[in-house]
């Protein structure tokens, strides 16, 4: 059975290729493409529909204690609007998922984690609860809507007042109006451009998608694809769980100890990671130099010598450059090292360079 | 759906120009260049190299995805299409226009279809 969005018929009449993903059925891209798609996010804006991500509501007086507790960075001192980044570990100190935490009003925390880990999630979380703390899995409640760009700004002005729109990133207007529809804006993404994420119910869904198309039109903002979510993710370095990071890998080898507060009193997964902060194998990014693409799972080597493996990689279509990120032995992991990836037997060769591949001007 | 009557299909969705003299071009179909979505890198076999009906002969690759073509015919590869290197987007543009390979010494494979014989297929699986 296939979860749909309260968009999906949109996208299945509006030229959406549909595909399964994370339980639901989620469009891969439109009739543009996805190298279209990726361009317009890099040069004007673009459209997402990532209602199948899940959002967990914390509430009630030890809510930020469940919360510090499950996750490595520090979440105290929040003022309402704030989101911060964090992975969440398991006791080993491998990653269970990368998720934000949004401090709300009135002591209410909202968590949004990927949709591929939703039910591992919940079910972790409720697991490691304790005191006096309610815990409310409202993902089918909610739809998400993310606007990404540099056009993204200009548009959402449009409808919105300014005292709905958030003007720090990694922050949030938690009652925002946008069009006249009650969502809250956020000023977060996932694609390395300038950009803002709506969170509404699923009845005004159709009507807020609609309207911010609407909005846009003029400044070339089309509607974007998990193909292109991909391709602009990867090449603005950013980790996907389940490549970058997994339970085998700890946040430190993964290149997210800005996200690890060891000082934290106390956190899962802590003990594990103590002595670990500077790790034998760390991740990088790849530049194929030779003619191919690398993709993810394929073998590195250097000098003849197995390094490491490749966890994602695709031809970038802004860059128009194969990229790839790896997790390779921290002793061959300088900038500037030849490396050759074995894709599917043949030696390709590439080069390690530092991340991000792309940073907006 | 776009398909020129004056070439032959295969079930795996390339397409043969059969050129006379035992010479042919193979390319990719319409209903392949959607589904590959958009193609940017293309690894064509060198000339010289055999082409045995239903094996590998070359693969394409998506942003997503790499896809193995396989041999309508059996033969020689003769021809390869240089432009390709630089604009693989040309398979999505012009599907029947743009060869992967030119082969000589052409055997027809058994399985090939006529365009109605391919029409149906594809309206076979769609329904399926």
């Amino acid at each position: 059975m296939e979860l749909r969005t309260p968009l999906c018929a949109w996208h299945e009449s509006h030229g959406g290729k549909m595909v399964p993903f994370a339980g639901y059925r989620m469009p891969v891209q439109y009739e543009t493409g996805v190298i279209a798609e990726h361009r317009a996010v890099r040069t004007k804006a673009g459209l997402f529909d990532i209602s199948h991500m899940g959002e967990v509501l914390f509430a009630g007086p030890d809510a930020l204690a469940n919360i510090q507790n499950l996750v490595t960075n520090d979440c105290a001192g929040m003022p309402p609007g704030r989101v911060r980044y964090t992975p969440m570990c398991c006791e080993n100190g491998g990653v269970v998922d990368d998720l934000v935490v949004c401090r709300m009003g009135e002591g209410r925390y909202l968590l949004v984690v990927n949709a591929a880990n939703r039910r591992k999630d919940v079910e972790w979380m409720r697991a490691h609860l304790s005191g006096d703390v309610k815990m409310e899995d409202i993902s089918d409640r909610v739809t998400q809507i993310a606007l990404q760009g540099p056009a993204a700004p200009e548009i959402l002005k449009k409808v919105a007042a300014p005292a709905s729109i958030p003007e720090k990133y990694y922050t949030l207007v938690e009652h925002g109006t946008v069009g006249g529809i009650s969502c809250i804006v956020s000023r977060t993404g996932y694609t390395g451009e300038l950009g803002y994420e709506f969170y509404t119910g699923p009845k005004d869904a159709q009507k807020l998608w609609e309207l911010l198309l609407e909005a846009g039109r003029e400044r070339g903002l089309i509607p974007c694809g998990l193909g292109a979510r991909d391709t602009l993710r990867l090449e603005a370095g950013m980790p996907l769980y389940g490549h970058e990071m997994d339970e085998t890998v700890t946040p430190f080898e993964a290149g997210l100890g800005f996200a690890v507060k060891m000082n934290k009193s106390d956190f899962i997964g802590k003990k594990a990671l103590e002595g670990h902060e500077s790790p034998e194998r760390v991740r990088v990014g790849l530049k194929v130099t030779g003619r191919g693409i690398a993709r993810e799972e394929q073998d590195v080597y250097t000098g003849g010598e197995k390094i490491g493996r490749t966890t994602s990689g695709t031809f970038c279509p802004f860059l128009q450059a194969a990229c790839a990120m790896a997790l390779v032995a921290r002793n061959s992991s300088a900038a500037g090292t030849p490396v050759e990836v074995d894709v599917r037997g043949r030696r390709l060769p590439a080069e390690i360079v530092p991340l991000p591949f792309y940073r907006r001007a | 759906m776009n398909l020129p009557t004056d070439l032959k299909y295969t079930r795996s969705h390339e397409w043969v120009r059969l050129l006379g003299g035992g010479k042919a071009e193979i390319g990719l179909t319409d209903f392949a260049q959607k589904e590959l979505g958009d193609i940017v890198f293309v690894n064509l076999p060198q000339e010289g190299d055999g082409l045995v009906p239903g094996e590998t002969f070359a693969d394409v690759e998506s942003v997503k995805a790499v896809s193995d073509i396989f041999s309508p015919i059996g033969g020689t590869v003769e021809e390869i299409n240089e432009e390709l290197a630089d604009e693989p987007e040309k398979i999505n543009q012009d599907p029947y226009g743009a060869w992967l390979i030119r082969a000589s010494g052409v055997k027809e494979g058994e399985t090939l279809l006529s365009a109605e014989e391919y029409r149906a297929f594809l309206a076979g699986k769609e329904g399926a």
